[in-house]
């Protein structure tokens, strides 16, 4: 018992020495185990007197406990310390480049396409496709362009010996749809279209995007609504200036081109809008009357509007792409741009 | 079209400027490309009289000129051929600057002083149409300055006319639209009659009427073979385009512009017996005007005489009878030939011409009357000549007749969404040159019959004088609404793929879309699919692009040829499109088929510094490219219902392809390229290609749930030695087949051969775990399953139980 201090003291110092885990716990057998000289100790309490004995055990128990929390300390320390190394060893360089797939990306035109497309969905617009080998008969017949129009100039058509040919639009869609429905109409008919004309500012695949509505007491003031939103919608301008300019195209009547403000030089005059100030964007015009009667839709009852926008034009315009030629390379350089 | 602004300002002339004009038109639908110059600015030049001239001592080719500016005589120094005494001539005077910035100052040219230039029409920054000075005639008055005289102080307007509006074909039509676009007056010039001073004819019979409703022609006898084209007429043909030629020409082509009547002139000395306007018999050849001669067909109307045809019809004249500098004796053409007789008809000749292009529009079936006196007359002033009768043969019957239309103010609100004035309406049209006549006028709505005056060609329906109103009216001041927003009330079927899911999917995947032309390479399709005759083009752009392609393939490889030029040295590519197979539709007709294709070349993954094998990043394989159409395939339907088989097909590696199929039906192949192929087409080997039909895969079906089990699964692992042959799907299928649904998953997880194995034998692993719905496993129940899976394997496939 008079040791007793100096025996804390003593296992005081041995847990500080201890230089390690295994050490710690010799230190912990040593003095607190079974055998332990603290515990020895307490098992000596037997031969105090009743009177010595609690007060004793209590000092004991003090010591005890002392050196117990000194254990638990420095137990503590040398894990987190440990810890501390381990995940030292373990440090990434979160600066080096990550494994794996990256995603790749869809066609600008795609990505245009989606665009219009999302906005005429919100309108009540549904999908629709056609073939792109067409006749005659829906690519101009039934689009009142007849055999020897001079518009079929305008068209420079691809022709296949038999007389189908490549659809110079995506209007023959208009068609088809009447054909095969009933008013009201609300569709778009994107797709590709071809010309047979080659040189800076020509493909001869492009994509269009042609719009139909056809319900009753549809007016012309509809039309100019509904793409002067669309435009405003597309560029993201609120205030974008919009015009409508008197234009022909036989299956509608009247008709129009529809021209923006330069989105490059806000309408100011600039090399992309050969200083007029505006674009030209895409044409429309009320369906012509022969035209819904080819579609077997009856004109004194039922008026509609149409409209058709090249996709690649408002992709060039929105994402200012200046080689039209780029969309069809496809040089993933070019492509990535778009992912 | 070129209109130049001074001639149109005769006809009408607004308070507007060149550019407001410029913008009017456009608005108003005949859309202006731009405006330019006559000429460009220059200043100091002045009519100059050449007073005397001498030969330079010292210079052969120069001479020594007086030139008189009105005031005063200067010194010039001249090396034009052309230059001689009383020439009037533009005279640059010293501080005169030309066009380039180039001033004129005081000079010696080998020894003489030279106080000016004398110019030529290049100088001026005009066409040079003779060689040297430019000659003005003998009565400029000197000391004008010359950009006043030649009028150069002027605009050419560009007009880019869409097919509908023939009418406006000329000055006069243009002139008509500003007129009535600002209600100023139209100041047609007053053409009178000429009356014939000799009684000379030539016969004229016409054989079809129907295509020439009406043709008239005269004699014009004893023109001056020297008469030159006076500087005004020449300046404003050049100005809209066209060449000058010689007097005769010339004034056919001014009444052209002017009028918009194309007239043609023949050497009267070089016809025989009579004009017949008749249709071509098949074969009968023409020398044309441009020297290439033609076999004509039996649809195309021509001139003839005696000797056979003469002149296409509203095309082009022939060479033979063609106005030369010979001629003194003329037969002048001034015909209403019908739209449909003339309307592709030069196109079928690779022919264009200023008269094609109008005749198949539409000339006024009124004006031949007006042209052919305006043309005699001017004929007569510029190169003399006596003029006989005008002959005529017209079937009115041919002629068009404007049908009357009937329009309601009702129907102009219903379409355009605007409320015209009745009088709004009307004034309108009468300004445009309609016979409008009321015939009903109630409270909601006034109805007019409208005619359309002759030169419209494009007045055929109500909706066709909406136009017009909306037009002259202003589209800018129509209303304009939105209309009402509808739900569609079908919904998307859930058994159809959303259209995006497989693009978005792919790209996810690393994969980039790329849009090739359709029509491709007859070489590479026939590469890619040698026994296929393709849909060929009967007028391709090009002969690299001559064929539709009958797999998406075509375009991809020739994409990945491109970028692998341009040192790109991983691809992931995919597109999607039709395909054209020639006979595979329904009932033997084109089969144009929408599919899904992709390639894949280049390192499994993007090139990382911790993702080598053996020190170089992995090339992609068979499996890689696989496990991206199982992918597809997942959501399109989900992988259980597709099998691969090995397959054979041209473009493949034999031993590295497969045909997908779902319930026996073609969906798709999956392969690496066929290295006979790869090296035909000078593309590296390892490239990997699939193509799928999309209205195969886009076909799935609405989820169905199913109750998640409570209890334990189980695995168990079989290591099989299996024949060589015996491919993993088929094993996997049959042990599956050899469970119940207990069999919650199977998974090959090893496959070995060499050591142990038996040579021409392989070692598959499988992974099955069971777990029921309804109760734990137990050993027994495990047992029996596995001991029919062996069972079924050993029957199927010989496989035993490896040691």
């Amino acid at each position: 018992m008079d040791n007793l201090e100096a025996l804390t003291n003593q296992a005081l110092q041995a847990v500080t020495d201890a230089a390690d885990l295994r050490a710690l716990d010799d230190v912990r057998v040593q003095y607190l185990g079974k055998k332990g000289e603290i515990s020895a100790l307490l098992k000596g309490l037997g031969k105090l007197s009743a009177e010595e004995r609690p007060q004793a055990g209590a000092l004991i128990n003090e010591a005890r406990d002392q050196v117990q929390a000194a254990l638990d300390a420095r137990k503590q320390a040398m894990s987190a310390a440990a810890l501390a190394e381990k995940l030292a060893g373990e440090r990434v360089d979160v600066t080096l480049p990550g494994r794996g797939e990256q995603p790749g990306g869809l066609h600008p035109v795609t990505r245009t396409r989606r665009r219009i497309e999302d906005f005429f969905a919100g309108l009540g617009y549904a999908v629709s496709e056609g073939p792109e080998v067409e006749d005659d008969f829906h690519n101009f017949e039934a689009l009142n362009i007849p055999g020897h129009h001079p518009a079929r100039a305008m068209h420079d058509t691809f022709y296949f010996p038999d007389g189908h040919l490549l659809r110079t639009h995506t209007s023959p869609v208009q068609i088809r749809v009447m054909e095969n429905g009933a008013p009201p109409f609300r569709i778009i008919a994107p797709g590709r279209v071809y010309r047979c004309d080659s040189d800076l500012t020509h493909t001869p695949m492009f994509h269009q995007v042609e719009g139909l509505l056809v319900d009753e007491g549809i007016t012309f003031a509809d039309l100019r609504g509904t793409v002067a939103a669309f435009l405003r919608a597309f560029f993201e301008v609120d205030d974008l200036a919009v015009r409508f300019r008197p234009s022909y195209f036989p299956f509608t009547e009247p008709s129009a081109e529809v021209d923006i403000g330069c989105t490059h030089c806000g309408g100011k005059g600039c090399r992309v809008c050969k200083q007029t100030g505006w674009l030209e964007v895409m044409g429309c015009g009320m369906v012509h009357p022969t035209v819904l009667k080819h579609g077997g839709v009856d004109p004194e009852r039922y008026s509609g509007f149409a409209f058709g926008m090249g996709v690649e034009r408002l992709a060039m315009l929105r994402y200012g792409v200046k080689d039209l030629r780029m969309f069809f390379e496809n040089d993933v350089r070019f492509l990535a741009q778009f992912r | 079209m070129l209109i130049i602004e001074s001639w149109l300002r005769e006809w009408a002339d607004p308070a507007l400027d060149t550019d407001a004009l410029a913008h009017q038109l456009s608005m108003a639908g005949l859309e202006v490309d731009g405006v330019t110059p006559a000429a460009p600015p220059f200043s100091g030049v002045v009519v100059g009289e050449v007073k005397s001239t001498a030969p330079h001592p010292d210079a052969d080719k120069l001479t020594l000129c007086e030139v008189s500016d009105g005031t005063e005589v200067f010194p010039v120094v001249c090396g034009a051929p052309n230059v001689r005494e009383g020439l009037k001539v533009p005279f640059a005077r010293v501080g005169a600057t030309l066009p380039g910035d180039f001033t004129i100052k005081k000079a010696k040219l080998r020894g003489q002083p030279s106080l000016g230039m004398l110019c030529g029409a290049s100088e001026l920054g005009l066409e040079d149409l003779i060689d040297g000075l430019l000659e003005l005639p003998a009565d400029a008055p000197v000391g004008t300055d010359i950009r006043e005289y030649l009028h150069l102080d002027d605009q050419i307007i560009e007009v880019d006319l869409t097919p509908n509006r023939a009418d406006c074909l000329s000055v006069r039509g243009i002139a008509r639209e500003v007129s009535v676009l600002n209600r100023v007056p139209f100041n047609a010039p007053v053409v009178e009659p000429v009356a014939p001073t000799i009684d000379d004819t030539f016969a004229v019979t016409v054989s079809a009427p129907e295509a020439c409703p009406r043709y008239q022609g005269r004699v014009i006898r004893g023109i001056d073979p020297t008469a030159q084209t006076p500087l005004w007429m020449v300046e404003r043909l050049r100005r809209s385009g066209l060449r000058p030629i010689d007097p005769v020409v010339d004034v056919t082509n001014y009444v052209l512009l002017e009028l918009g009547q194309p007239l043609h002139a023949f050497d009267l000395a070089r016809l025989k017996g009579g004009i017949d306007v008749r249709l071509a018999q098949a074969g009968e050849q023409l020398t044309l005007l441009d020297e290439q001669t033609v076999t004509l067909k039996d649809d195309t109307l021509v001139i003839a005489d005696a000797s056979g045809p003469l002149a296409m019809a509203g095309v082009m004249g022939g060479a033979a009878s063609a106005v030369s500098d010979s001629t003194q004796d003329i037969f002048l053409e001034c015909a209403f030939f019908a739209p449909l007789a003339i309307a592709g008809k030069a196109r079928g000749y690779g022919l264009h011409t200023d008269s094609s292009h109008r005749f198949e529009r539409g000339v006024d079936p009124q004006l031949q009357e007006q042209a052919m006196a305006r043309a005699t007359a001017l004929i007569l002033a510029i190169a003399g000549g006596q003029a006989g009768p005008v002959v005529e043969v017209a079937a009115a019957q041919y002629l068009p007749q404007a049908t009357p239309i009937r329009l309601s103010s009702a129907r102009v609100e219903a379409l355009l969404g605007l409320s015209l004035e009745a009088d709004e309406i009307k004034d309108i049209l009468v300004r445009l040159g309609m016979a409008v006549v009321e015939t009903g006028a109630g409270a909601q709505d006034v109805t007019w019959e409208v005619t359309g005056p002759s030169w419209r060609f494009d007045m055929a329906i109500e909706a066709d004088l909406i136009e017009e109103l909306a037009r002259v009216h202003g589209y800018d001041r129509l209303p304009t609404r939105l209309p009402a927003i509808q739900g569609s009330a079908i919904a998307e079927p859930e058994t159809r793929l959303p259209a995006r899911r497989l693009s978005d999917l792919l790209a996810a995947r690393g994969y980039t879309e790329a849009i090739t032309y359709t029509f491709v390479d007859p070489a590479m399709q026939a590469a890619l699919a040698p026994t296929l005759t393709p849909l060929a083009l009967a007028n391709p752009i090009s002969s690299e692009l001559a064929v539709m392609r009958s797999t998406l393939w075509a375009g991809l490889l020739t994409t990945a040829q491109r970028n692998l030029n341009r040192q790109i040295s991983r691809l992931r590519l995919f597109e999607q499109g039709l395909r054209f197979v020639p006979g595979a539709g329904e009932g033997g007709s084109l089969l144009q088929e929408p599919m899904l294709a992709g390639l894949v070349f280049g390192t499994a993954r993007p090139q990382h510094f911790d993702d080598l094998t053996d020190g170089k990043p992995r090339r992609v394989d068979f499996l890689d490219v696989k496990a991206d159409v199982e992918a597809l395939l997942a959501v399109a339907g989900g992988s259980a219902a597709y099998r691969f088989e090995a397959a054979e097909q041209h473009v493949l590696h034999p031993g590295q392809c497969a045909r997908i199929l779902r319930e026996g039906v073609e969906a798709g192949w999956l392969g690496k390229l066929h290295p006979g192929l790869a090296a035909t087409l000078d593309l590296p080997a390892d490239i990997y290609l699939f193509e799928l039909r999309k209205e195969v895969i886009e076909q799935v079906s609405v989820p169905k749930f199913s109750e998640l089990s409570e209890y334990p699964s189980v695995r168990r692992d079989l290591a099989l030695v299996v024949p060589d042959s015996v491919p993993a799907g088929a094993l996997l299928e049959s042990a599956r087949g050899a469970c119940d649904e207990r069999l919650r998953d199977i998974q090959l997880f090893d496959v070995y051969q060499g050591d142990n194995i038996e040579k021409g034998h392989k070692s598959l692993a499988l992974g099955l775990t069971f777990q029921d719905r309804s109760s734990t496993l137990g050993e027994a129940d495990i047992n029996l399953l596995l001991a029919g899976v062996l069972s079924q394997l050993k029957q199927e496939f010989n496989a035993s139980l490896r040691e």
